[in-house]
């Protein structure tokens, strides 16, 4: 969803949530299904949700502004996720990582210019052993070095 | 011809689908017959992808393969690896709970039981609830997380506990870098962990369980929830488990990326739809967990080591081990090192054994100077600790802790003093604000280091303090034990912290 699309309507946050409602604990799957559709968590969400799971706003607002993974705005058109964990760092992540971000001319959570990339920190990919890792759009990608960065960053047209 | 290319997420992520698509495309250029597996991994991530093609010898291995090493592939002229069991690193692994990972398509339940699955359910299934809880206690299982807690004794408080519903729920949110298992088998191996709920199930009256799978594994959470839905068509799960007449269902759910979700309880108020803050125990999750119910939560390694246990006998796998650690341990050798990758040993086997014999010192060829054990709230050792051997106790002793047996390699270029200082920046990030040692110590954590490198008086004994009441005063592990790598790396590596002061002075 691009950034000057309309804010999406009260009933339909309802409909895409309404299917979840007798899970055990359905808040996360809730947020999870809504940030698939739109990219992130709509603000007009946290009333519908309060409402649907008979919270209060701001125990919803708690919720969502706990996990990292939840974004309360758009993101560029693909996410790199570069991992910032001890594994990937004993094979040169860090200066990985500030050569990408110096590269693009952006910091952490931030979006190029031309609204192509966000690059975001993860904590472990699990990719420990052919480390330095990153992933970009759900795809993982091991042993990154300045070329094959360069590559994705190419692909993603950053 | 059968080839075999890994689905694995480290192969993928080091271009096994690539690999997989140039081998159908020669293959079709060449009028070849193939038949192309996706496999789970092997664990040789350093081998990774691991291409295999099965012959009357045996499956002949081949590996790392390049999209480019396709056609000599496809030729018979590449280089091969031999087979696959023999190649050192393989063969002297005690491969239980890893025992079908790599070896079979992971979605295909027929060969899964081909393989040994499902016996260990059919057995549980012929026994009675006690029977099964004994068989867990008598394999001496522990927790595979990190705590090492009896999983037996856990069950046994679940069964004991008396109530109108009860839940198993799967520890799956492998925060910790340098650990990769609980993905690996998920990919590789699903099945076994859906068997090793249902045992769960079936033996402490459970009829409902849950995967708290973390989101950073998208490949992890979709083969996962594919296989759920293969074993519930199947008859695997249900409300009539292979036939039994007793009733167990699962359902696979994504974390948001907090890494203290890994805590159990904070990741039973995750799964609840809420904050995913600490609670203070008592009450257990055991008697009051999931929705306040009796809830068993074990890591996924605890839980897929299950079958095995009851397939081949709770002393065939107790025998393995050393004092009060029994069986196997899923190594994950990862960092700056030559050949990491999984490695299942029986518990016992030293630290610089697996860092210089198994996994060949470092990727680098620098020399190793530290090695952290356990995750980023383990302990930093280093070369002279060495002779340490890998077990709960062991560990303990030797001033570290095992935690999901990830060993992460430094070399000598590594500075402790930044990795200290990254130690407390990354549980100031993750800390649920719960308690303060926590929440505020981490943070003056940081600043005290900080103030450590420009070589401020004091400021060492300050950091001290600081870890003793972050131990002492944190309800969980983050807090708590954030002063491992934090306090390790000033013991043993004290010139990192002293060239700033004298630099200084």
């Amino acid at each position: 969803m691009h950034a000057n699309a309309p804010a999406p309507a009260e009933d339909e946050i309802r409909a895409i949530v309404a299917p979840m409602t007798s899970l055990e604990g359905p808040l996360l799957p809730m947020l999870h299904e809504l940030q698939r559709i739109y990219g992130f968590v709509p603000e007009a969400a946290v009333p519908v949700l309060a409402d649907v799971l008979n919270l209060g706003r701001a125990e919803v607002h708690g919720v969502i502004s706990f996990y990292h993974d939840f974004r309360d705005h758009p993101t560029g058109r693909h996410v790199l996720k570069i991992c910032r964990a001890e594994a990937c760092q004993s094979m040169g992540a860090n200066a990985l990582a500030e050569s990408t971000l110096k590269k693009l001319g952006i910091g952490w959570h931030d979006t190029t210019s031309n609204g192509a990339v966000t690059v975001e920190p993860v904590y472990c990919l699990g990719m420990c052993a052919c480390a330095p890792a990153a992933m970009i759009d759900g795809r993982v990608v091991g042993r990154v070095d300045q070329a094959r960065m360069q590559r994705l960053l190419d692909e993603a047209g950053a | 011809m059968k080839i075999y290319v890994p689905l694995d997420s480290a192969a993928k992520a080091l271009g096994a689908d690539d690999v997989a698509d140039a081998i159908r495309r020669e293959a079709a250029a060449r009028g070849l017959d193939v038949q192309i597996v996706r496999n789970g991994s092997r664990g040789m991530v350093w081998l990774e992808p691991l291409v295999e093609i099965a012959t009357p010898e045996g499956r002949i291995g081949y590996g790392p393969v390049s999209v480019e090493d396709v056609p000599a592939l496809l030729d018979g002229k590449m280089a091969s690896l031999g087979p696959v069991d023999e190649i050192p690193w393989f063969a002297r692994q005690t491969r239980l709970t890893f025992a079908r990972c790599g070896l079979i398509d992971p979605l295909d339940l027929d060969e899964y039981a081909a393989h040994g699955g499902l016996a260990g359910l059919r057995r549980a299934i012929s026994m009675d609830r006690a029977g099964i809880v004994q068989e867990v206690l008598d394999s001496g299982l522990r927790g595979r997380g990190g705590a090492g807690f009896p999983t037996g004794i856990k069950w046994k408080t679940v069964m004991d506990a008396a109530a109108p519903q009860k839940y198993i729920v799967c520890n799956a949110d492998e925060g910790d870098s340098g650990t990769f298992a609980d993905r690996m088998i998920i990919e590789g191996d699903p099945f076994t962990l859906i068997e090793g709920m249902t045992i769960a199930g079936l033996g402490v009256g459970a009829t409902r369980g849950y995967v708290y799978l973390r989101s950073e594994y998208p490949d992890a959470i979709a083969i996962l929830t594919q296989a759920v839905k293969i074993a519930r068509q199947r008859g695997m799960l249900g409300h009539d488990v292979l036939g039994s007449g007793q009733a167990f269902d699962m359902e696979v759910r994504t974390g948001a990326g907090a890494y203290v979700c890994g805590e159990e309880t904070s990741l039973l108020n995750s799964l609840e739809g809420k904050r995913g803050t600490v609670r203070a125990k008592p009450p257990l999750p055991a008697l009051e967990g999931f929705l306040g119910r009796p809830t068993i939560v074990n890591n996924v390694i605890s839980l897929a080591t299950v079958p095995v246990i009851f397939e081949k006998g709770a002393k065939h796998y107790a025998d393995f081990g050393l004092g009060r650690s029994r069986g196997t341990v899923t190594l994950q050798i990862a960092g700056n090192v030559k050949r990491g990758g999984l490695f299942e040993t029986a518990f016992g086997v030293s630290l610089g054994e697996v860092v210089n014999d198994i996994g060949g010192g470092t990727a680098t060829g620098r020399p190793v100077k530290a090695v952290q054990v356990g995750g980023p709230l383990g302990a930093y050792m280093p070369v002279s600790r060495f002779d340490a051997p890998l077990g709960y106790e062991e560990m303990d002793q030797n001033g570290g802790l095992i935690g999901h047996a990830g060993l992460v390699v430094f070399d000598d270029s590594v500075d402790m003093l930044q990795m200290a200082r990254f130690a407390m920046e990354f549980c100031a990030v993750e800390s649920c604000g719960k308690c303060t040692p926590c929440r505020i110590g981490a943070v003056r954590g940081v600043e005290t280091i900080d103030r450590i490198a420009e070589g401020a008086p004091g400021a060492i004994d300050l950091l001290t303090d600081l870890c003793e009441t972050m131990k002492d005063g944190s309800l969980c592990a983050l807090g708590g034990f954030t002063p491992f790598p934090v306090m390790s790396a000033v013991t043993h590596f004290p010139d990192d912290f002293a060239t700033h002061r004298e630099a200084a002075e």
